[in-house]
């Protein structure tokens, strides 16, 4: 389990910096998703993979720290994809502005447009 | 008490969402609530120089597992100045915004830029940083694009990317070091990691963390957003952004490095004072070779971070104090640059040098008013400029630092140069075309006397500096005494 997770944020990172060194901005947004979807699986991985026990104190008030895994990091989870929705959001409303005011979606052409 | 520097702008931004659209009401609301933020800030400093450092636990958790708020005189400074800053800001933007922008929601963005701002300022805690950090980022976001402009969309993307690519970094930061020492809480991280022994895999995070903080503070080789977003929003926003943003960049960074560096310091600090030199030198390059204001002014910012980092490398407490001061001598001198710059817009309608032209002649008080500034940036006694570059040469000497030293000493004429050209071009030179007669503008009242009392401020902190040396230098000893930060925190 914990390899096929190390292969796939790997797999994550590696196409958001490819989607990064598009031309189209449409696509630079894609980065921007995977890359935070990259990490928020990192942040999963760094609370331990063990699967079956909920993260709760027993009736007796202990707590198997083997069998469960750390609670924390899927808080801080949550919190990210939240941010990360916003953002997201945001960043998609600011392209789609870009392409109402220049027609392209492309940086490069739009400095083309802009010269003398 | 502690909580109140982010509560305060958060009920305002409240206020100011049930006030929509009317635009009387919001500007009082803003000023109001600026200046409570600066009495609270005063509040706050005023405790931290008598009781020293302390905290404050949210929701009555203890240290290691709620969040924590810290003041040490570092974060009261810096409040204070954020503070006066806003207050100065929101009293300048009144006459200069347009009514469009200022009905778009300007007033609400500010606010939430605040509390990003103070919050990064004051926590204790790694994650809350981040939270903090996307709550600026995202008011700043859409400070840049207020008013949507061809040329601010264009910045804005750059800005965007750049900016979100390193908030990535620093929770994948976070994530590493978290499943390395199983605690977010800053003061139990350095405890923990003075008794760790997984070196290499710290020194992985740390360099994470650096190069996002990097990101944020604009330091060689990560600065490539700022010039290309700072220039186009109205330059009220770039005022506030040059004051406030890049400093908390700065902020973490000297947090962080006294903080968490405990091994391989000699690698860590030769790291850090190649950034620092390269910073310098490139932003003073481009500074020197821009004929727009707002570009100049931008590419100075870059190259003062330099000499902010300067003082994190030379890490003794004259060091420290000197970048503190520098910073704080930064956030008035280089926001008032950009007021006067502002200024020099309304009153004759462009910042390209090449249009500009005979203000002493026509207005010697806004000559003044960029002039001393400038200056200040340039390091002419007995502005702060002067005094924020002899602490740090100063204690780059005694530290034995002589190559970035002389970098530094180098870049100041450069930047001199720089201010001189603005000088000479946009105010002592004849404007070019004078048959098409310039139409002069009045300037909006509230803009120039919020510029005065920068100015003001300037004079004051220059002339001040050996009254307020020694609470520098004590900002500087509190934060390189980790065991007094960890004591305020935990116990």
């Amino acid at each position: 389990m914990l390899t096929l997770l190390a292969v796939i944020i790997g797999f994550l990172y590696a196409s958001s910096i490819y989607m990064f060194l598009r031309r189209s901005i449409v696509k630079l947004v894609l980065g921007i998703v995977f890359l935070s979807h990259a990490t928020n699986l990192l942040l999963f991985v760094t609370g331990g993979l063990r699967s079956g026990e909920p993260a709760f104190t027993a009736e007796d008030g202990t707590v198997d720290l083997a069998a469960v895994s750390d609670p924390l990091p899927q808080a801080l989870i949550l919190t990210a994809i939240v941010i990360g929705l916003g953002i997201t959001a945001f960043s998609l409303v600011l392209v789609y502005r870009f392409h109402q005011e220049t027609g392209t979606v492309d940086l490069d052409e739009m400095a083309e447009q802009d010269k003398p | 008490m502690l909580f109140l520097p982010v509560i305060l702008p958060l009920a305002a931004i409240v206020l100011l969402l049930f006030t929509y659209r009317m635009k009387r009401l919001q500007q009082w609301i803003s000023i109001i609530s600026m200046s409570a933020i600066t009495v609270q800030a005063v509040m706050i400093m005023n405790r931290v120089v008598l009781d020293g450092p302390f905290a404050a636990q949210a929701g009555g958790w203890p240290a290691p597992f709620g969040i924590t708020f810290t003041a040490d005189l570092l974060s009261a400074i810096l409040l204070l100045a954020t503070g006066v800053l806003s207050l100065i800001v929101t009293v300048y933007s009144i006459g200069f915004m347009d009514d469009t922008r200022k009905t778009a929601g300007f007033w609400i963005l500010i606010h939430g830029l605040v509390t990003g701002v103070n919050g990064s300022f004051l926590t204790g805690d790694i994650f809350n940083l981040y939270v903090w950090f996307e709550v600026m980022l995202i008011s700043s976001f859409v400070l840049v694009t207020l008013g949507a402009e061809r040329k601010q969309l264009h910045g804005a993307i750059k800005y965007v990317v750049l900016n979100l690519i390193g908030s990535v970094i620093f929770l994948t930061a976070i994530g590493l070091m978290y499943g390395q020492t199983g605690t977010l809480n800053m003061a139990d991280l350095a405890l923990r990691l003075r008794e760790s022994e997984h070196t290499g895999l710290i020194n992985s995070s740390l360099m994470l963390f650096f190069i996002a903080f990097g990101i944020k503070a604009a330091v060689f080789p990560f600065y490539f957003w700022l010039p290309a977003s700072y220039p186009t929003p109205p330059v009220a926003i770039t005022a506030f952004f040059a004051g406030t943003l890049t400093k908390v960049g700065v902020y973490v960074i000297l947090r962080f490095y006294n903080l968490f560096v405990v091994t391989d310091l000699a690698t860590w600090q030769i790291i850090v004072m190649i950034v620092a030199g390269v910073t310098m030198v490139s932003g003073v390059l481009m500074a020197a070779s821009s004929y727009d204001i707002r570009k100049i002014l931008s590419f100075h910012i870059i190259s003062q971070i330099g000499y902010m980092i300067m003082g994190v490398g030379i890490a003794t407490v004259l060091g420290l104090a000197g970048a503190i001061y520098f910073i704080v001598h930064n956030m008035l001198s280089k926001t008032a640059t950009f007021l006067a710059a502002g200024l020099i817009y309304k009153y004759l309608g462009s910042y390209d040098l090449k249009a500009l032209g005979w203000i002493y002649k026509d207005y010697p008080l806004l000559a003044f008013l960029f002039l001393l500034p400038a200056l200040s940036l340039a390091g002419i006694p007995p502005t702060p400029g002067f005094f924020g570059k002899f602490f740090l040469i100063y204690g780059g000497f005694q530290a034995g630092a002589w190559t970035i030293t002389i970098v530094a000493i180098l870049v100041s004429i450069i930047t001199l140069f720089s201010m001189v050209k603005i000088w000479n071009e946009a105010i002592w030179k004849k404007i070019p075309d004078e048959s098409a007669a310039r139409q002069k503008n009045p300037l909006p009242l509230t803009s120039l006397w919020a510029t005065i009392v920068m100015a003001g401020l300037i004079i004051a902190l220059g002339l001040l500096t050996g009254y307020l040396s020694g609470y520098f230098l004590e900002a500087g000893r509190q934060l390189m005494d980790v065991d007094l930060y960890i004591r305020t925190v935990l116990h």
